[in-house]
């Protein structure tokens, strides 16, 4: 047991800290959010090549070998910045299923292009009916000959809007609500059959409706077995929850530190307003948060890659809920003591406070995972 | 960084759980099975198995009587405690004085008193609050007023905890009134069996059990030799030892323990065709308490981790003592919860209307409302995080 960095991890988030520092600041996530896009492709450039998209990717499929911690460390970076690149949903959530099940040529296909920043990737799995369960799925890929046909339509698509391909969790066999029978097949984004709605979202940043309309694709943009997508499509979940985690400790780490300085350099009744104990208490009580959230981080980076599906989820879903209410006690009362100007679109602390709720409810919200830690196995266990 | 245990870190959990299995009496068994409260015979019965077998004192350098065991083999040993419900032992001693001495105490004192902590055959309290220092420890009165090679002590100490057991007593009294008030304070040993004018007078607590004391100093005369630190150096000790006690006081293990009765009493809770457990309600309120708990232990492991690197506790334990004793007091909450309308029974109430298992309950929940008010109030620990950690002006 071990909680040190090594120095290699230690450079990584040193690296990533200077990155945000110099390449984007809050400001420029400002001024992206009248963009129609809402990032920047150059720099997505500059992303991949620090390395960033490929840092878990095993080394013989083109990557860096890394681990989900490295991954971790960097998006708890971008999570300080407000940083709008789709990397959760290209690299860590379309990514990953690459990585894990892409054949080889799926891989230098799709894979390759996203890891050197030509490409973006998006994962849509989401229903407008299925709220967070992930075996709720509607749409459909009828097979006939070597094609199938997709018909359906997919919600809150992280970069939905921009991605070159996207792939997509279909029906194959079974009802609506079956376990199995569900499917991943690669759509491109301009798919004939294929329409994409941008929908804008609290946080300033895009997402997208997806609706398919008859789009055919071959079998070779079938990824894995068909029919068998579930527990993939868990661990992906798992994995985004994870990252939610360590952009919204990022977030909340900004949030609080900034709430600190003002607490010194705001003055009222002739004082700084942090020498009244009512607000110090206020600001220790979100200091221990940040504290149990910094744990929660630090499960969630080491468990999400675990391949004992009860021990990860246990881990991801405890993690993902003290993220939730620990993140939402650090952003309510920041705000509040901010006072009025905490409420104005021209201060910053209103855009973290947006960006984590929106974190909140990626990836199952705090009752979703509250709910899943009770149909584990460990739960019922006494002794 | 790595979370998981090797398969040697495996082999010594199994170790651990089979040594404790069969070291624990029949007897101290039941009790542990049932969640009761132990009487002091068994806890110093307990001591001494675990002297015996050099495990008393996990955090302890080897060369003075630890069992040389690194973060992970110490964090599975009091995993294993808690598991098997042992009982817990006297902090004052192994987890405060203790690591004090080691710390700062003269070779003299290191040899006189750490080999009789370790055995059991001194046991100690603490002698900090008094009626009018609580919060405001700084601002005691307890007198020591310097005669030849002694102190002489005049003045009153109270939540003296576990005093009417002890030996020995760690007090901080008053060598001076010059200066800041922090500055005129010094750290003494006193021998309570073997020096006059010392009087302890036990409390019945709210938990219907003798934890606090309180205790009386009329003259009593203390060797300077038995002072820890120099003279008026006893804050910094105050410090250091409230660090060491920090650590230990948030309860962790114990609110792990506390979740699985809470388990078992649900489960065979009958309500109407299924059990307790079953009800969604109270599922989902022990399932939030069990998620919460676990970022809770791994805070505590990343602050064990840091301990072993050699850096004193700071004020991040306060941390843990705030997030840990409010989850204490929540998992008795809900053990109450758990048992309906038998939380209306008490120790000696009968086993007709209480389970034996369900005995202790309500003693522990209405004695651990103390656990937010012991070791430094946790509103005193957010003034502690308010200076330390946020450097807030005027904290």
């Amino acid at each position: 047991m071990n909680f040190d960095l090594t120095e290699e991890q230690q450079m990584i988030a040193d690296q990533a800290a200077k990155f945000v520092a110099n390449e984007s600041p809050v400001e420029r996530f400002r001024k992206l959010r009248e963009d129609e896009r809402g990032w920047d492709p150059d720099m997505w450039a500059k992303m991949a090549e620090q390395g960033w998209l490929a840092i878990a990717i095993p080394e013989e499929q083109g990557g860096f070998g890394g681990t989900f911690l490295d991954m971790s460390l960097i998006l708890e970076q971008l999570g300080r910045g407000l940083v709008p690149e789709p990397i959760i949903a290209s690299a860590v959530l379309a990514g990953g299923i690459l990585s894990d099940l892409g054949t080889e040529a799926q891989r230098d296909a799709y894979l390759g292009p996203m890891i050197e920043g030509s490409t973006s990737l998006a994962f849509a799995y989401a229903e407008k009916q299925s709220r967070y369960n992930l075996n709720d799925c509607a749409t459909k890929a009828e097979k006939s000959g070597d094609d199938y046909t997709l018909s359906g339509e997919k919600v809150w698509v992280l970069n939905g809007h921009a991605a070159d391909q996207i792939i997509v969790v279909a029906r194959t066999a079974g009802g609506q609500l079956d376990d199995s029978g569900l499917s991943l097949f690669i759509v491109d984004g301009d798919a004939e059959g294929l329409t994409r709605i941008t929908v804008p979202g609290m946080d300033g940043q895009r997402t997208a409706v997806l609706r398919f309309d008859g789009v055919k694709v071959g079998s070779d943009r079938l990824i894995g077995r068909e029919g068998e997508a579930l527990a993939t499509i868990e661990r992906t979940i798992d994995r985004g929850a994870a990252a939610s985690v360590a952009e919204g400790f990022g977030a909340a780490q900004e949030l609080f530190e900034r709430t600190v300085a003002y607490l010194k350099e705001r003055e009222q009744f002739g004082v700084p307003i942090g020498s009244f104990q009512a607000l110090q208490h206020k600001a220790a009580d979100m200091y221990a948060e940040i504290e149990l959230c910094k744990s929660a981080n630090i499960l969630a980076a080491i468990q999400a890659d675990n391949d004992d599906d009860q021990v990860r989820k246990a881990d991801i879903s405890s993690a993902k809920l003290q993220m939730s209410d620990g993140g939402w006690f650090i952003q309510e009362n920041a705000i509040q003591l901010f006072g009025g100007i905490g409420v104005t679109d021209e201060q910053d602390e209103g855009l973290f406070f947006k960006r984590l709720r929106v974190l909140n409810g990626l990836f199952g919200d705090a009752d979703w995972h509250v709910a899943r830690f009770q149909t584990l196995k460990g739960f019922d266990a006494v002794d | 960084m790595e979370l998981s245990y090797t398969d040697e870190q495996n082999r010594f959990r199994e170790e651990v759980r089979t040594w404790i299995s069969e070291a624990m009496p029949p007897e101290m068994k039941k009790h542990a099975e049932d969640g009761a409260n132990f009487e002091q015979e068994e806890v110093v019965a307990w001591h001494k198995i675990l002297y015996k077998k050099g495990w008393v004192a996990p955090n302890w350098p080897e060369e003075v009587g630890g069992p040389g065991w690194d973060v992970a083999q110490r964090s599975i040993f009091a995993e294993e405690c808690v598991r098997a419900n042992t009982p817990g032992l006297s902090p004052f001693g192994l987890s405060m004085v203790g690591p004090l001495i080691i710390q700062y105490g003269t070779p003299a004192q290191k040899e006189r008193f750490l080999p009789k902590i370790l055995a059991c055959e001194e046991i100690w309290c603490q002698g900090y609050s008094e009626p009018n220092a609580g919060s405001d420890l700084a601002s005691l009165q307890l007198r020591a007023d310097k005669d030849g090679d002694h102190y002489i002590l005049n003045g009153q100490k109270t939540w003296t905890t576990y005093a009417q057991y002890a030996d020995w007593i760690f007090v901080l009294c008053r060598t001076s009134s010059e200066g800041k008030k922090q500055e005129g304070i010094t750290f003494l040993l006193a021998d309570i069996n073997n020096t006059e004018g010392i009087e302890v007078k036990p409390f019945l607590t709210t938990g219907g059990t003798y934890a606090f004391s309180e205790t009386w100093f009329k003259d009593a005369r203390v060797p300077a030799e038995n002072m820890v630190g120099p003279e008026g150096g006893g804050w910094t000790m105050a410090k250091a030892l409230l660090g060491h006690e920090r650590t230990g006081i948030g309860g962790i293990a114990e609110s792990s323990r506390a979740l699985t009765q809470v388990k078992q009493i649900a489960q065979r809770t009958q309500v109407g065709n299924s059990t307790l457990f079953d009800d969604p309600n109270f599922r989902t309120r022990i399932a939030r308490k069990e998620m919460r708990l676990r970022s809770i232990e791994l805070l505590q492991l990343r602050q064990l981790s840091a301990a072993q690197l050699g850096h004193a506790p700071g004020a991040e334990s306060s941390v843990l003592k705030i997030v840990g004793t409010e989850m204490q007091q929540e998992t008795m909450e809900l053990a109450m919860d758990a048992m309906g309308h038998n939380a209306m029974g008490w120790l000696d109430s009968p086993e007709d209307a209480l389970p034996s298992y369900q005995q202790a309950i309500a003693s522990q929940f209405n004695y651990l409302r103390a656990a937010t008010i012991y070791g430094g109030s946790n509103e005193v620990q957010k003034n502690i995080i308010s200076k330390a950690m946020l450097r807030l002006p005027g904290a």
